[in-house]
């Protein structure tokens, strides 16, 4: 029951980091709540694995990061070349 | 033994969320960009190593084991590549 707790407090400061994307003045701001609903995502993943019992969840968690990781360092080079 | 075992990966997995949580906030909170960078990188290195510890020691498996090991280097060297090349091109 604790683990559920946990897996919504970490989907809730995925969440919360949305504001941001949307509000955010410059694109550094987006690439950071970008970077951190990933690794929110991958916290959430995580704790439902170990909460359900079921570590095929973590190879999920496993692509997400890729995912993620590929994605910010997209968002990054995009930027660098015209800011 | 498994009660010590589920208690320290309840509490590892706690403090990890409280550092996801502490970066929402600080990502949400704070005045400068390079201020929300500091507080970003935090969550992704320490607040993933610790749920994926406390994740590791709720279900000890070998397999699960290795990915989430991979899972938090993935992330790390990620984070910290971001958040160095934010850094830089946000002081030009």
């Amino acid at each position: 029951m604790i683990l559920d707790l946990l897996a919504t407090a970490a989907l809730v400061a995925t969440l919360a980091a949305l504001p941001r994307l949307v509000v955010g003045p410059t694109a550094a701001d987006r690439i950071l709540a970008a970077q951190l609903s990933g690794t929110g995502t991958v916290a959430t993943l995580l704790l439902l694995g170990a909460a359900s019992g079921a570590p095929a969840l973590f190879d999920v968690a496993l692509v997400f990061a890729a995912l993620s990781a590929i994605a910010g360092l997209a968002f990054v080079a995009l930027w660098r070349r015209d800011p | 033994m498994t009660l010590a075992l589920d208690l320290a990966g309840i509490a590892l997995a706690a403090a990890g969320v409280a550092f996801l949580l502490l970066a929402a906030l600080g990502v949400w909170r704070l005045p400068d960009t390079l201020c929300r960078l500091h507080a970003l990188t935090k969550a992704d290195t320490a607040g993933l190593a610790l749920v994926a510890a406390g994740t590791t020691c709720l279900l000890p498996s070998a397999g699960g084991a290795l990915s989430l090991v991979l899972c938090v280097v993935l992330v790390a060297i990620s984070g910290a590549t971001i958040g160095h090349l934010i850094g830089r091109a946000h002081q030009e």
